[in-house]
């Protein structure tokens, strides 16, 4: 199952009069069926306000965004959200976590027992895929931070969402965990089919993950510019010393640096420490 | 962590949030409790000071039995459980589901709380002879008593401990199709539990602290009600009885909140 996202003059300001932050300029964007696209930018450059639009959590105050050409009216199933932490429902087991949307009305119309089957065989298979075997009966309090991203993905196909937006969700892994979930997350995508819009603010990541990258700017947040990534389908991580990677990696860094103003703060600091050497002399 | 001696000297009992050997904080705790026991003692029975002024840990013993043994003290205690139990109940009754709609939504708080918050400032003490004028004097006015002294407060903390729910909890269960009902239900109440039953045991310790006022308006039983009379009568041993059987029957129960706590939230118990 799939999905195409088309964003059109998409426009957002938090608050009101004087005081109100424009949080995104103007951004168009479509992103095709089953496209891996990775957005990265400096902090406060909209990508969470973008993608919460997407997924029905945050308003549009202007333009509009489309799924399969309708309309996205809040949040639905058919866009399922992964957060960087704190998602998990802690009194419930990694199944019952897994499995949490089964009791909503959602998704128990007109349900047979085949679909009861098939849904505890999905639960079954996801916890497999993720490779949560061994903790399928703990609380997520007594697993590790990664292996909780794994259950708040599972969590999130359950119900096969055609699209999956995930909003910096190994921000608080470290680096060899998040090396192991990069090969986990883009599996998921081979085989769910599913349209994965992913926020993240490591250009690496970015890079190994999308097929397609987005660069966001800030003040305003804005949709700067955009890469496709030169590598092929199947990825690994020893990719990541390729000389294209590199060259796109450095690429994207000086256009951050340039947009976010970083340039001109090195330049200040090492003004500072020649005023303070000559102070000091 | 071990309890040792770090290389600048100092010993763990001085450094700052830094564990220490079990068997001292045992003996520390006990000091705790025993020094003041021990003081009290001394201090009661020092030349010059007259019984009536401070009577000593065995007077008080000797009270609290004359007291149970001759003076109905389980039935004191039974009428004054009860009206604390039914006060801090009826509030909770009624602050919960108040308390997870000011916490849930933002229209519902900003048409409650500034006046709840008001209100709570007024004195309890004060409301009494309202309740007098509206209640009457009996079984109803005491359990009223309780019930204003708790009940403010009571709601703001189930807001705030609703309120606390992580907002990626409640957006989770968004972009999975959950109805605002199911949101209330299924995310926010039982995300909630553990605080809440932490706001009932801390509002039940509040419910006994009103227990004396309460029983101020025409009583002639209970706890509180026996601790004024004898103090018209100037019997400070039953003063000293009574304050103490209060705060031993609200640790009791504090304690059996504490354990349920644990019981009924066994998830808690992570790593971290
Ligand atoms: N709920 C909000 N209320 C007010 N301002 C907000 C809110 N959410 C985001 N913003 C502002 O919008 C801008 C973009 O934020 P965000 O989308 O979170 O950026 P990013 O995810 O790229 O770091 C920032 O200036 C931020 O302060
Ligand atoms: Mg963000």
């Amino acid at each position: 199952m799939t999905a195409s996202i088309e964003i059109r003059d998409a426009f957002k300001t938090f608050g009101h009069g004087p005081r109100a932050i424009q949080a995104l300029d103007k951004a168009n964007l479509a992103i095709r069926p089953n496209e891996f696209v990775t957005f990265v930018g400096a902090s406060g450059c909209g990508k969470s306000t973008l993608l919460r639009m997407i997924g029905g959590l945050e308003s549009l105050t202007s333009g509009s965004i489309t799924v399969n050409g309708r309309p996205i009216a809040g949040p639905g199933v058919d866009r399922a959200m992964v957060f960087q932490h704190y998602s998990l429902y802690p009194w419930l087991t990694v199944t019952e976590n897994i499995k949490f949307c089964r009791q909503l009305k959602a998704h128990t119309r007109d349900r047979t027992s085949a679909d009861v089957e098939k849904a505890s065989g999905r639960a079954d298979a996801l916890i497999r895929l993720m490779g949560l075997s061994h903790v399928a009966h703990a609380y997520p309090n007594q697993l590790s931070g990664g292996m909780q991203q794994r259950v708040a993905i599972a969590r999130a196909l359950m119900s096969r969402p055609p699209i999956l937006l995930m909003d910096e969700p190994f921000g608080a892994l470290d680096a060899q965990t998040r090396e192991v979930m990069h090969d986990l997350i883009r599996h998921v995508h081979r085989i769910e089919g599913s349209t994965i819009v992913f926020v993240t603010h490591d250009v690496e990541e970015a890079i190994y993950l999308g097929q397609r990258i987005v660069l966001m700017a800030p003040r305003p947040g804005r949709i700067d510019t955009l890469y496709d990534v030169p590598l092929p389908a199947e990825r690994h991580q020893d990719m990541k010393l390729a000389p294209e990677f590199l060259a796109l990696k450095r690429e994207i860094l000086d256009r951050i640096r340039e947009t976010s103003g970083m340039k001109t703060d090195l330049e200040q600091l090492a003004r500072l420490s020649a005023e303070a050497a000559e102070l000091e002399a | 962590m071990s309890a040792h001696k770090r290389s600048d000297g100092i010993s763990p009992l001085w450094q700052i949030r830094t564990a220490i050997d079990p068997r001292h904080y045992w003996v520390l705790a006990l000091c705790g409790l025993v020094a003041p026991l021990l003081g009290w003692s001394i201090a009661s029975n020092l030349d010059g000071v007259d019984k009536v002024f401070l009577p000593g840990p065995a007077d008080v013993l000797a009270r609290i039995w004359t007291w149970a043994s001759e003076d109905g003290l389980p039935a004191d205690v039974a009428i004054s459980t009860w009206r604390v139990v039914a006060g801090w109940a009826l509030s909770a009754v009624i602050a919960l589901p108040l308390g997870l709609f000011i916490g849930s939504y933002r229209s519902v708080q900003a048409l409650l709380e500034p006046l709840t918050d008001f209100i709570r400032y007024m004195p309890a003490v004060a409301f009494i002879p309202l309740v007098m004028l509206w209640v009457g004097i009996e079984e109803g006015s005491k359990i009223a008593i309780i019930f204003i002294g708790t009940f403010f407060q009571m709601v703001l903390m189930v807001a705030e401990d609703v309120r606390r729910v992580p907002l990626a909890q409640i957006e989770a269960a968004q972009t999975m199709g959950a109805s605002r009902g199911e949101i209330l239900e299924r995310v926010i109440v039982p995300s909630a539990k553990p605080a809440l039953l932490d706001t009932l045991r801390v509002t039940m310790g509040w419910a006994w602290t009103y227990l004396v006022v309460a029983e101020l308006v025409a009583a002639n039983s209970g706890l509180g009600y026996a601790v004024l009379k004898a103090q018209r009568f100037l019997q400070t041993d039953k003063i000293f009885a009574g304050i103490l059987l209060i705060g031993l029957i609200g640790l009791v129960i504090d304690q059996g909140f504490r354990l349920a706590h644990r019981k009924a939230f066994p998830y808690l118990a992570g790593r971290h």
